[in-house]
């Protein structure tokens, strides 16, 4: 698999975050962590269960105020202009969250009508994906009998339909065998080729080595930031698993 | 508005699939009526009667036909000894004794004065005392009866001075309006078909909102440009409208099965209605947003619907609470709709006449709803 | 078998475990069934308090005048003007100002001296027909003691019923509906718990884990049922403690016997609710039956709130097969009737035919599933 990242100036910021912080009670889930997303990027940010990943994407996409620290995603502060964030971005969460109940092509007029896309362009745009898909046998089936691999790629391009500047996926390929999870990145390509920006949270680290830069979270923090190949250079080590196993341990890199 | 449009598109698809739908619109307003408008009645059928007829003469045992004759009383036993009524009413065979003392019939004749023992198992009081009355009267009729037997005596005896023709009587005349067959379903249906829509209303938006948070796709229309108005909106929209459906089933069950009359103007019991049914969807919005799970909100909600039922005056008056209860029931949205309900639907109560029932259920409409959008934004967020 | 009960020894004592941890649900358990008692003890009543009267005298006289004092010195009676016009008492209905209304001829003190008949009508609001019979009875008699004393001479003679409320003479109705409240109560408490901490175990797939350990299906079910017995236990205790604190509810009869009774009944709850689990394939379900399986049956065809004796026939029959009916005769002919073994077998001895049933049924039923 081979992937050349768009050609996007550095200037163009796509996520900015600042010393984000989320406190529980006592518990810090996520402390002060800072990093940039340039525009087109694929973001992966990786962690074990607990790590803080989950509260840090949804300070991102809105769902949960941060206690301390700022965000922007696409320009806009996840604050104070959560409308606007919103319009820009796209989210597929690690649950299937499209309608079991609806057919395909009711979800997409929903997700379409939602984002305020006209008619004409809900059915040029659910026409179009749903080919790309190769779903036309299905689009008037309910998204309940869809196996699950489909599920999840329909649930990627539902979340991509409204063009959004950046997309949220989290856990995108949880309980998905390997050809799919193959086809799965080859979309996130694909977005990322038309200047989506990607942010990813995984926990297959081979995934992790398809992405342009990784940022491993530890107990809150960010523990490494990199492109794969920096990170590995870092930790002396070929694989990305032996850079997240010590991490998670503690011993640290030996830089 | 357009998202709202969208949105409201797909409420509805959704619940034309949901199979559970045509029951709840059309099968629950039918055994919600049938069972509860016949099993939720204090209508005093007939008393049990054990009878102890020490004097065993034709005026006694007339008497006891007496009481049989209204069909409200059922001999079931005979005896001279008072321990076996009270054996029967003990062992729940028989709900009243009936005692006739030796001499009944001779004291009657000799000085018009006879006593009767009349005894009930007052555990339930309500019961009783319906049963005495009626029992009461019977006796009285069959006094007055005997009197006019007896009058040649009678003139006699008035020989002391007392001018018996002449003597004026005060006649006191009984009526009862608005259901003048004392009909207890008349009374019961129209709560029911208020407790109908309550538990329809308030159980399906808890229920369906949380199922949305437990599916996800919650969290995925929250990170959507869409607000949280819009989106409530569209939430109780389609249950505002299937609670008035599920009315006009009820009212039509009512009118059509049980022969209810329908007193007043149907426009206002769906105009009230229409309110009501804001703040019982409101209950269910709140429930949602504090409940992270199904069984949750089922739990929140029964134990809500629970106290909100008991305490609305469907079952039992209101004005039989103690006054700090009655204060209490004020604030039940409920208790004002039922008590409405009753009286447009038997008595024909106007607008003007159920005013501040009206107003009650704006109020309650309206400050339940701005706690449950409240509530609802600071919970998900 | 020994080992067996061992084996069952330690499970039991897991069961308490996992329910004396969770404080917060343990609090509820306990405190609930009183605090549910305490308020619908004071809120389902149906004394008939205080009545609005209408007070109509079409042409105010000492008569009538006289008669209004004896409705205001009663202290039953809230006087509501009406005005003496057509229509008026329907209007005052239909705000719902009056129950009932009293309706004088012109001319009653007139008619009284000249020794003329005179007449009176008693209007009830019979919405409520209960509510209106009764309040017109409660008129009635007042008027017949005004009249006695105005007509001694009419009032003697003839049968004079004397009536006698036995078992709860002041016709309270707490005195009724207390020990109902104790069975719904105790069937929401012992039924729900059951249930879902069952139906959780099966959920999770630890009631699996159990049942293929050397455990028979019994043994587990015994377990699980053996804590929430306890604690069934406790809430009869509180909610009698309760029933007579609170309420002044008499206790007639035998205490051991109630005991008994409640605690037969409370078992019966219990396989009830394992039954549900058995039956249910997850915990909302169980829920939703535990919760409209007992409490419906148990608060409207158990003779609760309103007398089994005035439903239709098949309802009637319906109501029998409703627990809570049998455990109302109990609680009620012994707290009220002071009742006994010897009026009370039969109840028993549905109750525990009942229990039987339930649970061959929920152990079969587990049993057949795992297979």
């Amino acid at each position: 698999m081979s992937h050349v990242p768009a050609p996007t100036s550095p200037a163009r910021v796509a996520i900015r975050v600042d010393d984000l912080t989320r406190r529980f009670g006592d518990f810090t889930a996520v402390d002060a962590i800072r990093f940039e997303v340039a525009s087109g990027e694929v973001f992966g940010f990786l962690g074990a269960n607990g790590a803080g990943k989950t509260t840090a994407i949804r300070m991102l996409i809105g769902l949960l105020a941060p206690t301390d620290g700022r965000a922007q995603v696409a320009g806009f502060d996840v604050a104070t202009d959560a409308e606007q964030v919103r319009r820009r971005i796209g989210y597929m969460s690690q649950r299937f969250s499209l309608y079991e109940d609806l057919t395909v092509r009711e979800n997409i007029a929903l997700y379409g009508g939602i984002y305020g896309l006209s008619d004409a362009d809900i059915a040029a745009r659910g026409g179009t994906m749903i080919a790309e898909l190769r779903l036309e046998a299905h689009a008037d089936e309910l998204v309940r009998t869809l196996p699950l691999g489909w599920k999840q790629k329909l649930a990627f391009s539902v979340a991509l339909l409204h063009g959004p500047d950046v997309v949220f996926l989290d856990e995108p390929t949880g309980g998905v065998d390997p050809i799919t999870r193959r086809q799965f990145w080859e979309l996130i390509y694909a977005a990322a080729a038309r200047g989506t920006t990607v942010f990813v949270t995984t926990h297959y680290l081979d995934e992790a080595e398809y992405c342009d830069r990784v940022a491993i979270m530890v107990d809150g923090r960010i523990a490494a930031l990199g492109t794969p190949e920096e990170l590995k250079r870092d930790f002396a080590t070929d694989s990305l698993d032996e850079v997240f196993v010590r991490l998670a341990r503690g011993t640290g890199a030996v830089a | 508005m357009r998202a709202l449009r969208v949105l409201l598109r797909k409420e509805f698809l959704q619940i034309r699939r949901d199979p559970t739908i045509l029951r709840l619109l059309f099968i629950m307003p039918v055994v919600q009526l049938m069972v509860l408008a016949n099993a939720a009645s204090f209508e005093v059928k007939e008393s049990r009667v054990w009878v102890v007829d020490r004097d065993r003469t034709p005026t006694s045992a007339a008497l006891v036909e007496r009481l049989a004759g209204t069909g409200r009383f059922l001999v079931v036993g005979q005896g001279l000894r008072q321990e076996d009524g009270n054996a029967a009413l003990l062992a729940g065979r028989a709900n009243a004794i009936v005692s006739i003392p030796e001499g009944f019939a001779r004291d009657l004749q000799r000085t018009h004065h006879a006593a009767v023992q009349l005894a009930f198992n007052a555990e339930d009081g309500a019961q009783a005392g319906v049963a005495s009355s009626y029992a009461t009267e019977v006796v009285a009729r069959y006094s007055a009866e005997l009197g006019a037997a007896v009058l040649p005596m009678n003139v006699a005896a008035s020989a002391r001075g007392t001018p018996t023709p002449g003597s004026p009587r005060i006649d006191v005349h009984r009526r009862n309006w608005f259901n003048p067959a004392l009909e207890y379903r008349w009374y019961m249906v129209p709560g029911i078909l208020v407790q109908l829509i309550t538990i329809g209303g308030t159980f399906m938006t808890a229920l369906n909102i949380v199922r949305e948070k437990e599916a996800g796709t919650l969290d995925q229309l929250n990170v959507t440009p869409i607000g949280r108005t819009t989106f409530i909106a569209a939430k109780l929209i389609p249950f505002w409208i299937i609670g008035l459906v599920q009315l006009s089933v009820g009212l039509a069950v009512a009118a059509f099965a049980f022969r209810i009359p329908i007193e007043g103007s149907l426009a206002l019991v769906y105009g009230a209605a229409a309110l009501y049914l804001v703040a019982a969807l409101a209950v269910g919005l709140w429930v949602s947003s504090i409940s992270d799970t199904q069984q949750q909100a089922v739990f929140v909600t029964f134990s809500l619907l629970m106290v909100y039922i008991l305490m609305s005056g469907l079952f039992t008056p209101i004005r039989s609470m103690p006054d700090w209860a009655q204060n209490v029931a004020q604030l039940n949205p409920l208790m004002h709709f039922i008590s409405l309900m009753r009286g447009v639907m038997l008595k024909g109560a106007s607008v003007v006449d159920v005013l501040p029932r009206l107003a009650a259920l704006a109020g309650g409409a309206a400050v339940l709803m701005t706690l449950a959008v409240r509530r609802y934004r600071k919970g998900g967020a | 078998m020994t080992q067996a009960l061992a084996a069952l020894r330690a499970f039991i004592v897991k069961e308490f475990q996992h329910i004396l941890r969770d404080r917060q649900t343990l609090v509820i358990l306990l405190a609930l069934p009183v605090a549910q008692l305490t308020l619908f003890g004071f809120a389902l009543r149906t004394d008939v308090r205080d009545i609005r009267l209408a007070y109509i005298a079409e042409a105010p006289d000492d008569a009538t005048a006289a008669l209004r004092t004896r409705f205001a010195r009663n202290g039953r009676f809230t006087l509501v003007d009406v005005a003496p016009t057509p229509g008026a008492i329907e209007a005052a209905f239909r705000a719902d100002r009056a129950d009932v209304a009293l309706v004088i001829a012109s001319g009653l003190a007139e008619r009284l001296r000249d020794g003329r008949d005179a007449e009176l009508q008693v209007i009830a609001d019979a919405s409520d027909p209960n509510t209106g019979a009764t309040m017109q009875t409660h008129v009635v008699a007042v008027l017949t003691g005004w009249q006695r004393d105005l007509l001694p001479q009419a009032a003697s003679g003839g049968i004079e019923p004397r009536i006698r409320m036995l078992f709860n003479p002041t016709l309270e109705s707490v005195n009724l509906f207390v020990p109902g409240l104790i069975a719904l109560i105790l069937t929401i408490v012992t039924a729900l718990m059951t249930a879902i901490s069952l139906s959780r175990e099966k959920e999770r797939g630890t009631l699996e884990v159990l049942l293929v350990s050397p455990l028979h299906p019994w043994q587990v079910i015994v377990g699980k049922v053996a804590p929430y017995l306890l604690l069934a236990f406790v809430n009869v205790v509180s909610v009698l403690v309760a029933a007579w604190l609170v309420f002044g509810v008499p206790f007639r009869g035998s205490l051991v016997t109630l005991m008994a009774g409640s605690t037969l009944y409370a078992l019966v709850g219990l396989a009830l609710g394992v039954l549900i689990a058995a039956i249910t394939s997850s915990q909302l379900t169980a829920m939703l039956a535990a919760l409209i399986g007992t409490m419906m049956p148990s608060t409207l065809l158990s003779g609760m709130i309103f007398p089994i004796a005035s439903m239709p026939a098949p309802l009637q029959l319906l109501s029998s097969i409703v627990p809570a009916r049998w455990f109302i005769d109990i609680s009620r002919g012994i707290m009220l009737k002071g009742a006994g073994w010897t009026e009370l077998w039969p109840q028993f001895a549905v109750l525990t035919a009942m229990f039987a049933a339930l649970m061959t049924l929920a152990i079969r039923r587990f049993s057949v599933r795992l297979d």
